[in-house]
This record gives C-alpha cells, sequence and structure tokens, in this order.
C-alpha cells in the first residue's frame, strides 16, 4: 500500500485538476487547474523513475549502487520546461481578456456583439 | 551531383523539421534589414523544406521503402539491434501527410504577403508561422513517442499564440486561451499514456512499443488517453467547441496552416491506433480472435463519435451569418468524414472459417478477417485528409479575401461582390463545389469511397454522411447567393480585387482541387493507396528499425 502512495497522489492531483479545469469560472483557477494536472503527469514519471533504495543517476566514483532510472527524469525536464511556456502564454492570454473585459469571470467573456 | 542529391535524400527527414526552425529564428533578425526581404527569406525556407518534402516523397513512393534517421549516429545498440536515439521513421502515410503540410505551408506563406501587409508584429508573426510548421512536420515525420509529445506541444503553443493575434480584439483572445487550455490538456493526456508505455515496455521508439505491444489492461488505458488526448486536439465532438471560434478568430493564413495542424494530431490517431497498437487491432490470425469485440467496440464509438461531429458541425453551420465561423463549422464536419473511414474499418473485424492452403494441403480453420470494404474506407478516409485539407483551406482563404475587401464578415451586410471580385467569385464556387462532395471535384472522390464503404456496414450511418454532405451543399449555396450574387450594396461598391498574391495562393489550391478531380484515380494509385498500405501494414513499421 505504502509503495503505490505516490500513484494515489498522481490521480488525486490530476482529477482535482480537472475538477478546477470543468468546473471553476475564474480563469486563473483554470490555469492553476492545468498546472495541478502538470504536476501530476510530471511526478508519474518521476514515480516510474524510481527503484527502491537507488540513488541519483549521477556517477560519483563510489562504485556501483542501484541508480534509479535517467530517462524518465530526462523526461520530466522537458516536461516542465513544457509546461513553463504553456503557463506563460496562458497567463499573458488571461491578462489580455482581463484587460479587454474587466473581469476573469468565464461566463461574462466573449459574450459581445460586434 | 548524384551523390549530393543522395546525401540530401539521407539527411531529408531532419532537414525537413531543421530548416523551418532555423529559419524561424533568423526571421527577426532579417526583418531589422527589409520587409521585403524578409518575406522572400521566409517564402524560401518554406518552398526548400516543401523541395525536401517532395525529394523523401518521391524515393518513397517511387520505390516503397521506409527512411529511418537516426540523431546522433547509430550507436549505442541495444540487444534487439536498434539504437537508444531519437529517431525519425518515415513511410507512405508520414510521406503523404509531408506533402499536405508542404503545400499547405507553401500556400499560407504566400497569402500573408499581402494579407498582413498593414499589420505591426509581422516578424512575430512569420517566426510563429515558421515555429507552427516545423512542429507540424516533427509531428508528421517522428518515429518517437516522446518526441512527438514535444512538437505537438510546439505546435500548440505557437498556433495559439497566432490564433490571438489580433490581440485588440477580445474574442481573438478568448478563442487563444480556449484553444491553449483544450490543447494544453490534450497534450499532457497524451504523455501521461506515453509515461504508461514507458512504465510497461520500458521504450519511447513507437516501433519498438509496436513490437511489444501484448494490450492489457494497462495499455488500453494508455489507447483510450491517446485517442481522447489527440481527438482534443482535432476537434472531435464532444472536444470541438475550441475549434470554431479558433478557426473562425484567427488571420486566415494563419487558418489554412492550422488546418494542417489539425490533421497533424488525427494522423497521431492513425499512428497510435494503426502502428503502435498494430500487433492487437491489426493482426488477421487465428491467436487474434478474443481482441474482436474489443477492437469492435472501439471501432464503433468511433463511429458514434464521427457520426455526431458530421451532424453537430453541419447544423450549427446552417444557422451561422458570420463566414469565417461558418466555413469553421463546416470544417468541423469533414473532421467527422475521416473519422467515420477510421471506424469503419475497426468495426469491420470478424472471425469466420477461412480456407487455408499450408504444406500441401488445404485446411479450414478459424481466422481473423477485415471485412473486403473496410480497406476501401481507409482509402477514402486517408485521400479525404488531403482533399479536406485543400478544400476548407480554400474557402478559409477566400473568406480572408472577402475580408481584406470589405471589412465584413457578417453575412447580412454583404452581397453582390461577384461583380468587383470575379476571380475570388470563382474560387469560391471551386471550393463550394468541392468541399460539398461535387463531381467533378476532389471532394466527390473521396466521399463517394466513404459512403460506400459507410453504407455496407450500416446503411444509416452511409445515408447520415450523404445527408450531411447534401446539407453542407445547402450551407454553401446560401453563402454563395448572401456573399456574391444579388443587388449591389452602396457601401460595397468600391470594392476592388484582392491583391495579387492573395490570387496566386488561392489558384495554386483551385488548380490542384481541379487536377485531383480530374484524376483521382492517379493519385489514389500513386500517392493515397501506398500511403493506407503503409500504415496497415504495421510490421514494416517495425522492421524500419528493428532488423
Amino acid at each position: 500500500m505504502i509503495y503505490n502512495l505516490p500513484y494515489i497522489a498522481v490521480v488525486a492531483l490530476i482529477l482535482i485538476g480537472l475538477f478546477a479545469v470543468i468546473f471553476k469560472r475564474n480563469l486563473i483557477k483554470i490555469v492553476i487547474g492545468i498546472t495541478l494536472i502538470e504536476s501530476g503527469v510530471n511526478l508519474f514519471l518521476i514515480t516510474l523513475a524510481y527503484r527502491q533504495d537507488s540513488t541519483a543517476p549521477i556517477y560519483h566514483g563510489t562504485g556501483s549502487g542501484l541508480m534509479s532510472l535517467p530517462v524518465p527524469h530526462a523526461l520530466t525536464l522537458t516536461s516542465i520546461v513544457i509546461g513553463v511556456a504553456v503557463l506563460a502564454l496562458m497567463l499573458s492570454l488571461v491578462v489580455y481578456i482581463y484587460r479587454h473585459y474587466g473581469t476573469l469571470d468565464a461566463r461574462k467573456i466573449g459574450r459581445e456583439e460586434e | 551531383m548524384n551523390e549530393i542529391l543522395d546525401g540530401l535524400l539521407t539527411h531529408s527527414p531532419a532537414l525537413i523539421v531543421a530548416i523551418p526552425l532555423l529559419g524561424a529564428f533568423l526571421t527577426p533578425l532579417i526583418s531589422r534589414v527589409n520587409d521585403k526581404l524578409r518575406n522572400i527569406f521566409v517564402i524560401f525556407i518554406v518552398a526548400l523544406t516543401g523541395f525536401f518534402v517532395f525529394l523523401l516523397a518521391n524515393d518513397i513512393f517511387s520505390n516503397g521503402s521506409i527512411h529511418t534517421y537516426v540523431f546522433g549516429g547509430g550507436s549505442p545498440l541495444t540487444d534487439g539491434g536498434f539504437a537508444i536515439r531519437i529517431l525519425f521513421e518515415v513511410d507512405g502515410m508520414n510521406a503523404f501527410m509531408a506533402i499536405i503540410a508542404s503545400i499547405l505551408a507553401f500556400v499560407g506563406v504566400i497569402y500573408s504577403w499581402s494579407f498582413m501587409k498593414e499589420h505591426t508584429g509581422q516578424d512575430k508573426y512569420y517566426t510563429l508561422i515558421l515555429l507552427m510548421i516545423a512542429g507540424m512536420f516533427g509531428m508528421i515525420l517522428t518515429g518517437d513517442m516522446f518526441n512527438f509529445f514535444v512538437f505537438l506541444e510546439i505546435t500548440s503553443i505557437s498556433s495559439c499564440a497566432l490564433i490571438a493575434f489580433y490581440t485588440n480584439k477580445g474574442k481573438a483572445v478568448d478563442a487563444g486561451f480556449k484553444y491553449i487550455v483544450i490543447s494544453a490538456i490534450g497534450a499532457l493526456f497524451v504523455l501521461f499514456a506515453i509515461g504508461i508505455l514507458y512504465s510497461q515496455y520500458n521504450a519511447l521508439n513507437m516501433a519498438v512499443l509496436a513490437n511489444n505491444i501484448t494490450y492489457g489492461f494497462l495499455d488500453k488505458i494508455a489507447l483510450v488517453l491517446l485517442i481522447a488526448g489527440l481527438a482534443m486536439k482535432a476537434g472531435i465532438v464532444p472536444m470541438h467547441m475550441w475549434l470554431p471560434d479558433a478557426y473562425g478568430r484567427a488571420p486566415s493564413s494563419v487558418t489554412l496552416i492550422l488546418v494542417g495542424a489539425t490533421q497533424a494530431s488525427l494522423y497521431g490517431i492513425f499512428r497510435m491506433v494503426f502502428s503502435v497498437y498494430g500487433k492487437t487491432i491489426g493482426n488477421i490470425n487465428a491467436s487474434a480472435v478474443d481482441t474482436i469485440m474489443n477492437v469492435n467496440s472501439i471501432g464503433w464509438i468511433l463511429i458514434l463519435l464521427a457520426v455526431l461531429t458530421m451532424l453537430i458541425g453541419v447544423l450549427m453551420a446552417l444557422k451561422q451569418y458570420d463566414l469565417k465561423r461558418l466555413i469553421a463549422f463546416a470544417a468541423l464536419a469533414e473532421i467527422g468524414y475521416m473519422l467515420l473511414g477510421l471506424g469503419v474499418r475497426l468495426a469491420s473485424k470478424f472471425s469466420g472459417e477461412f480456407e487455408v492452403t499450408g504444406a500441401g494441403s488445404t485446411t479450414t480453420m478459424t481466422q481473423v478477417q477485415f471485412q473486403g470494404f473496410s480497406s476501401a474506407a481507409l482509402t477514402g478516409s486517408v485521400f479525404h485528409i488531403m482533399n479536406d485539407a485543400l478544400d476548407i483551406g480554400l474557402l478559409f482563404l477566400v473568406a480572408g479575401a472577402i475580408y481584406l475587401a470589405t471589412k465584413e464578415t457578417n453575412l447580412n451586410k454583404l452581397g453582390g461582390l461577384a461583380r468587383n471580385m470575379k476571380y475570388t467569385t470563382v474560387f469560391f464556387l471551386i471550393g463550394l463545389l468541392a468541399v460539398s462532395g461535387m463531381p467533378p471535384m476532389n471532394g466527390f472522390a473521396s466521399k463517394l469511397i466513404i459512403y460506400e464503404s459507410a453504407y455496407q456496414i450500416n446503411p444509416i450511418v452511409g445515408i447520415i454522411a450523404i445527408v450531411c454532405s447534401i446539407l453542407l451543399l445547402a450551407v454553401f449555396v446560401k453563402v454563395f447567393h448572401s456573399v456574391f450574387l444579388g443587388p449591389k450594396i452602396p457601401r460595397l461598391k468600391d470594392v476592388k480585387e484582392v491583391p495579387k498574391s492573395m490570387l496566386i495562393a488561392m489558384g495554386i489550391i483551385a488548380l490542384i482541387i481541379i487536377l485531383i478531380g480530374l484524376f483521382p484515380n492517379f493519385v489514389i494509385e500513386n500517392i493515397v493507396q501506398p500511403a493506407t498500405d503503409a500504415i496497415v501494414n504495421y510490421s514494416s513499421y517495425i522492421g524500419g528499425v528493428i532488423p
């Protein structure tokens, strides 16, 4: 059970994120929801890499202990970088939306006649 | 000379992605010198990419070969004899999609010259356009799951910024935000599925995954996540609400390339279903009997989604009065047709008694097969990818031309434009006939194949497909009448024909549409059929990486 805890956390994070995206009206909260989903997926990748009693996959000359898988770490780093770009873009769009409409309520946005 | 050409051919998969990517970051620098020079530079970059695409496609279609390009050399090798590297694997389907993408990119860039002339921030515009093109080609050519995700994100980030290009309009920014939310969630679903597959098979390479896949419980979850994530990006009902906004609010030249990006996601569904999961879904032998129900139910779910997509797209198009939004809903309906062919293929798997000839004696045994019409369905579906991109693309370009000439997209305020915009009228007429599947345009050729095969799996599905096509015709005849015919509107008295570069761009697409419409068999035999064969034949896809 205790070994499954990270996976339960992954599912919880993704579900909370999806909940926020689907049911929240505030655009900032939607952005937070997406960030939560992203954290969940990143945690999933990191958890996959871990083996019991393993050390970080860095050679430091102290013999050959068990090391965790390096590939998912590389994937996670890439994913984090992409996530930051997406987050920055979303927030800048939110800034523009706020300037136009003076509100962040999704129900009041994009409804005007042209 | 031949040696140089061979060298270029070997490296072309990498160059197709690298040239627009490097060009994108050079564009702001060149923009400092001169606007005209920058436009020429961007067209040159896209044309060069197109040259490599055609070089590669020519080799693949004439020799039937699979090109595998390993980044960073062939070592280290694992036990299986393949390199643990990012690699690009290009077979017929990839080459087919790359041809479509390069045509759309080239036409879009030529169109932009006049269309974006009066806007500020053109250096950023062209940089993003080239990034989007690079991402699109990357998605199409890659043979690595994680690489696919990275290019998916590159495409969605750059196209989102382009959809929200008119930041002075609130609705455009709103459309951009909707798109980035949907595509970020879709991409994260894809990444989650990649994680699940990696955890089981310790590989990220599509061919290696396809070789090892067992279709266990976790694999099924991964398949659902992959299809759902990519369907969000492809705009399939019920995840379609971003599509009319994004297509309708983006500049027309961007919409054209966005159609290509959407179809790259659709290609992703094809690749995942038929190649990565090919051993289960495409497998035809006695041991695969227990997965038939499973594959059939996936197929029927896809058919249901396709029918919903067609119906909702067409019905919503009927009540629109904004020209670009109307075409966007028609584009949604067209996506349904492509998905329909895919669904029919999966739903037509069955088991039966077949005579098997082996070792001198003929025995009857239970085997799994696809119905005969299912390969036609897939051919029609793949062919329709090309036709839809051209038809819908042409209509969007015409809508952009009308907007540029009149600064208006509301159908109620337009009228009598045929007097002043002769060429645009002809191009719209061509697009209208093609998109509603009228002979002799190209849409007819592919839609007929889809109707036939859909009718055979269930008559109701085929009838709905035909009815949707007729409704599309009704929609566009209404548009044609209210925009181009009728009395002259005083306000639009002095409307002029659009500049030459836009006419050239529309002319190129119209010419291709007519040529494909006149010689559909030539296109099917030389390009579409090899692409369909390549996507169905998963074992040769695996063989391209694992010797």
